[in-house]
């Protein structure tokens, strides 16, 4: 009887696991931080200060940020008709990021659909999706905005809408060209042998593939949305009053620079803060999720220079 | 060549007609040009007849149809604001836009080449710490908001440039520096991207087993492979660089084609959107084609022979 010879598997060290590489790089996790918080104040905020932010207070009349003889509301500053700035800054979250979203989600399902059927189908109906397509693409968003906004009327829907048809042609275009490669493979092509119905192959079989790349590609336009949309109530064609969102704010204080720079500047700088967030994970994620670059992420702690600098 | 130009510039002709159809319904969606050209206290019949007198009485597809029919004689109306010629007016400002965007343009262009290269040199040493962060913030700024703080920093507290207008070469630097902001940042990002991929390869490794400099390296062997994603996102950016000029002529203003077409929209000056857009489109999709070329003289593999 020979004893049986059991091989302990060797010991690998295991790469850190991707939530541990993100907090490892001070940048990131800082990014990661500060959308995570802006988040809930978007979700949260409102309820606490909304009547703040509407409340008119005559003695902190464009009120300078960094005092707190009026309580520790008035922190950032107030505006002409001495309204919180905080306060103010946490409801225009909510309608920044709310837009945003449903924009977002609106360009990705519309244009997931459109650019299956572009890609899936043959006849003159892809070809047209196409073209169309071609038009948004071949002319500056922002004007194709600003003439639809001011012809259909501005309004939060409305501007979800224009939003999300300038941003349509992104998810079409990398939809069709995934359907076209994943349409080829054996899968596919046994799914039809078996006599599946064209639906079921387009969203049982293709969808579960393209979509993971949708939702990588939603998460990177996101900022582009938020300063597009910012941009446009800046130009005031985007959320009217009473409703407010940081590019109005801005709009707002644009008049007052010379006395009162703080009623522009702050949120301007939460505009610029979220999106440069948003830009470092996704530029974290970029490396992240490339083979080739990966191993950067994963040298250990104090070894990020190149071999060259520390020999 | 030859027959690739005229075929790109048949396929652009007929996304410039769908473009042209789709400014020219919405324009008319905006209301009534009477309300704002004629006094308050006008009466019915007074609106009546200027509407008559710009063909604005007309059923739509009759207004289209003509609209089209004055493009093949080179007619595009007047402008209703300025009483003069619309494609006159167009032309005037379209300039005045181009030479902010060529200026930006190779700005952002040489600067990111060079951040772009320099970091891509030493991942993660300090030098590409600070320009991706540079670069990130650049492509992240809102331009507007840019654009305000500087007019506070240095025409309102410094008193160094002045806030608005045209005229003196101080004119030029805010709105350019704000305009080349956001290329720049997304440029140097691709630049960095595609030269580390490119460092990777065998060929370098070559290069550098054969002893030559490392700057030749990364300036001649390097980023001339690495130019190619470089030109087509530069393209794209190019286009988009239209965005940033209307929100930056807006500002500081600059009297080019963005401000213009705000002010044309506005003002319900029906002829005057439509020349402008018309002017910005066709500027658009000569700019593609010749990116294509650009693009085929850089990579000889690609060839736009027909067939």
């Amino acid at each position: 009887m020979t004893p049986e010879i059991t091989l302990a598997p060797p010991k690998r060290k295991r790469a850190p696991s991707a939530p541990l590489l993100l907090l490892r790089d001070p940048m990131t996790a800082l990014a990661l931080g500060y959308l995570i918080l802006i988040a809930l104040v978007a979700i949260l905020g409102p309820m606490f200060m909304a009547d703040l932010a509407a409340k008119p207070n005559f003695r902190a009349r464009n009120l300078a940020p960094f005092t707190l003889e009026q309580g520790w509301a008035f922190v950032l500053g107030a505006d002409t008709l001495g309204r919180s700035l905080l306060a103010r800054l946490v409801v225009a979250a909510r309608t920044t990021l709310g837009i945003a979203v449903c924009a977002v989600m609106c360009s990705l399902v519309l244009g997931g659909l459109l650019g299956l059927v572009a890609g899936y189908g043959r006849g003159w109906l892809s070809a047209a999706i196409l073209r169309v397509t071609d038009i948004v693409m071949s002319f500056p968003s922002l004007l194709l905005a600003l003439i639809v906004l001011y012809s259909l009327g501005p309004s939060v829907l409305n501007l979800v809408i224009v939003l999300a048809v300038t941003r349509i042609p992104i998810y079409l275009r990398t939809t069709r060209a995934e359907v076209l490669e994943v349409r080829q493979r054996m899968f596919v092509s046994a799914a039809e042998a078996l006599g599946a119905s064209d639906t079921r192959i387009i969203f049982r079989h293709i969808a579960p593939i393209v979509i993971p790349t949708l939702l990588t590609i939603g998460a990177i336009d996101f900022a582009t949305v938020v300063l597009a949309e910012s941009s446009l109530s800046f130009l005031g064609l985007g959320v009217q009053a009473p409703a407010f969102t940081w590019g109005s704010m801005v709009a707002t204080g644009r008049g007052y620079l010379a006395n009162a720079w703080w009623i522009a500047f702050w949120p301007g700088l939460a505009i610029l803060l979220t999106t440069l967030s948003l830009n470092i994970l996704s530029s974290w994620w970029r490396t992240y999720s490339d083979p080739h670059q990966r191993w950067r992420l994963e040298l250990p702690r104090g070894g990020r220079g190149t071999k060259e600098k520390r020999s | 060549m030859l027959s690739y130009v005229a075929r790109r510039g048949l396929q652009s002709l007929i996304a410039l007609m769908g473009l042209l159809v789709l400014v020219f319904f919405l324009a008319r969606l905006t209301g009534d040009p009477a309300y704002l050209y004629l006094p308050l206290d006008s009466t019915e019949a007074q609106r009546a007849a200027f509407n008559q007198l710009h063909g604005f009485d007309d059923p739509l597809i009759v207004q289209f149809l003509r609209y089209l029919g004055d493009i093949l004689r080179l007619d595009f109306g007047m402008s209703l604001s300025r009483n003069l010629p619309a494609m006159q007016v167009a032309l005037e400002a379209f300039p005045r836009t181009l030479q902010l965007a060529v200026v930006a343009m190779t700005l952002a262009l040489s600067l990111s080449i060079v951040v772009g290269v320099l970091a891509a040199a030493r991942p993660g040493g300090a030098f590409d710490r600070l320009g991706t962060t540079a670069s990130l913030a650049g492509a992240s700024a809102p331009d507007f908001w840019v654009a305000i703080v500087a007019i506070l920093v240095f025409s309102v507290n410094l008193g160094l440039l002045p806030t608005s207008g045209t005229g003196s070469p101080l004119h030029w630097i805010m709105p350019i520096a704000v305009l080349t902001l956001r290329p720049f940042g997304l440029l140097t990002q691709v630049v960095r991207g595609t030269m580390l991929g490119v460092l990777t390869s065998p060929y370098v490794k070559t290069a550098r087993a054969k002893g030559i400099a490392r700057r030749k390296i990364l300036f001649v062997h390097a980023l001339r492979n690495a130019m190619l994603p470089v030109v087509t996102v530069a393209g794209d950016l190019a286009a988009g660089l239209v965005n940033g000029a209307v929100v930056v002529e807006s500002i500081f203003g600059w009297p080019g084609i963005g401000k213009l077409m705000i002010d044309a929209i506005i003002r319900r000056d029906f002829a005057l959107i439509q020349a402008t857009v018309l002017v910005t489109a066709v500027a658009i999709f000569v700019l593609n084609i010749v990116i294509d070329l650009i693009y085929a003289a850089l990579d000889p593999r690609i060839s736009h022979q027909a067939g």
